[in-house]
């Protein structure tokens, strides 16, 4: 039999994946909108927002209540810390969701059939690295957290890449300015959600192994030969 | 929105995989050695292959269920084991001098010992038990007998509450000023490292926090090692802990990294409570 407390743990992890769900639903039905032009699309998406904000607030009192309680240490300890800053970053992501979704009604109000440059390939990746983010912390799979970190300066450098030639664009033609505005938005939008999967994969990894890889620290040492970084 | 997908959630799995970590030195200066020491009841075996350092000037937590071996340890580093009856194998070296080597009396002046209950002598006041020590090594002078008892009071937290009551009797004090009482008739002899055996486990929590905040005074001037089963004490007060399990070290480290990631599974299970 399981024990109070593990089931409590059980319990938030469940609550903490049903959210990670909400999440990426919210940005898979966001970026669609945003690339059929859906309004009805976006809408849902912006009507959903506080669905998100509720569940973030019952996380918190749950995990609020787990230190309080339960004084965890260990791996239960790095669990409820990383669920913290996870249910933080969901939140975000739902926020940038809601902010691409914006912009979707702005492309569908607009009636324009105006290029989307490399937001399709960029929605690709930035669902993939949310996807596999959320199943590393499912399946407790730290090689699918790293391939997720792998993948972060490219959608850093696809945004910077597009920001250029948007702005290129507006200098020249300025009927674009609209759609240019817009454009930054969803890439900008969709880098962050890209940055916030990145730390969700973190925070799996120091579940998972005790790691501390923020700010690549750890892989760029391993990578010119250090060992890796514990603890502080 | 489109419904979100039903999830199926896992249990917490502890079967993952671990990173080697980086870990720093971990001791400056080693108090005490041990070196692959088993302890045995009769036939029996207490503790298995003990390889240890203890930190000078450090507080050493040992933890583990019951039975598997903590307070054998303990009573093995002044050679209390062999009071009870107890027999030992191995090397225990303090300050690089073998403890075996040493006369037993002469060691527990140098380190002595607080245990699960206190225990003052009943018969005798405040001020006799602290003096208790001293006279028995045959100090008379009553300036310097005085001078001890109050600076050891002073430094068991205690003095102010019975510098009015020295004459009163050991027993006539609370619980938690007789165990702090034990603690100052232990620092009188003048040792260099203190152990204890579950010190607050017989103590309400205003009492216990009093002893834990002693602990981490007098690591200033002694090496302490302590026995408990209440990992939130242990993870309070001490620099390195030490897990035991069926009379086995499994770990030795530090204790912010014991209680955040611990090296080895069974530290970790029994920290969060999966066995014990």
């Amino acid at each position: 039999m399981k024990r109070h407390f593990e089931q409590e743990l059980e319990s938030l992890k469940t609550t903490l994946i049903k959210m990670a769900s909400v999440a990426e639903e919210a940005v898979r039905l966001s970026i669609k909108a945003c690339l059929e032009h859906d309004l009805e699309l976006a809408k849902r998406v912006i009507d959903n927002e506080d669905r998100m904000n509720v569940m973030e607030i019952e996380i918190d009192n749950a995990i609020i209540d787990l230190l309080a309680l339960q004084q965890p240490v260990a791996i239960d300890l790095r669990l409820i810390l990383a669920a913290q800053k996870i249910n933080n970053d969901l939140e975000r992501i739902g926020d940038h969701a809601v902010n691409i979704a914006e912009s979707a009604m702005m492309f569908a109000e607009r009636k324009e059939s105006a290029p989307l440059l490399e937001i399709p390939r960029m929605s690709e990746i930035a669902e993939l690295m949310l996807r596999d983010a959320i199943d590393s912390f499912i399946h407790q799979d730290p090689e699918l957290s790293t391939e997720v970190l792998q993948k972060d300066d490219m959608i850093d450098q696809m945004n910077v890449r597009l920001v250029q030639e948007v702005v290129q664009k507006m200098k020249t033609d300025m009927k674009s300015v609209d759609w240019g505005i817009d454009i930054i938005r969803v890439s900008r939008n969709l880098e962050r959600i890209a940055d916030l999967a990145t730390n969700i994969a973190e925070e799996v990894i120091f579940v998972l192994q005790a790691r501390v890889v923020k700010h690549q620290a750890d892989i760029k040492r391993t990578e010119h030969g250090g060992v890796s970084q514990g603890l502080p | 929105m489109e419904n979100a997908q039903a999830v199926e959630v896992p249990t917490i799995s502890l079967e993952h995989s671990r990173m080697p970590l980086e870990r720093e030195p971990l001791i400056s200066s080693s108090k005490i050695i041990t070196d692959k020491v088993s302890a045995y009841f009769g036939k029996t075996r207490a503790l298995r292959d003990v390889s240890v350092e203890i930190a000078s000037n450090k507080v050493t937590a040992i933890i583990g269920p019951s039975g598997c071996g903590k307070t054998t340890f303990l009573r093995c580093l002044n050679r209390m084991h062999e009071v009870v009856g107890g027999t030992v194998e191995g090397t225990i070296q303090l300050d690089n001098e073998n403890i075996f080597e040493y006369d037993p009396v002469a060691l527990r002046k140098r380190v002595g010992m607080v245990f699960q209950k206190p225990n003052p002598f009943p018969t005798m006041s405040i001020f006799d038990n602290v003096a208790a020590g001293l006279r028995l090594n045959g100090i008379r002078n009553k300036k310097r007998i005085q001078e001890t008892v109050e600076r050891c009071l002073r430094q068991a937290a205690l003095w102010d509450e019975v510098k009015d009551s020295l004459g009163k009797s050991g027993v006539s004090i609370s619980g938690g000023q007789q165990q702090r009482l034990c603690i100052a008739r232990t620092l009188a002899v003048d040792p260099e490292v203190i152990l204890m055996d579950e010190p607050a486990s017989a103590l309400d929590p205003i009492s216990t926090a009093k002893i834990e905040e002693l602990i981490i005074e007098l690591k200033q001037n002694y090496t302490v090692v302590i026995v408990t089963h209440n990992m939130q004490q242990a993870a309070r007060v001490s620099d390195f802990t030490s897990f035991f399990y069926l009379g086995e070290l499994i770990e030795h480290d530090v204790t912010k990294r014991i209680f955040t990631s611990p090296a080895k599974k069974q530290t970790e299970d029994y920290i969060t409570g999966r066995f014990g």
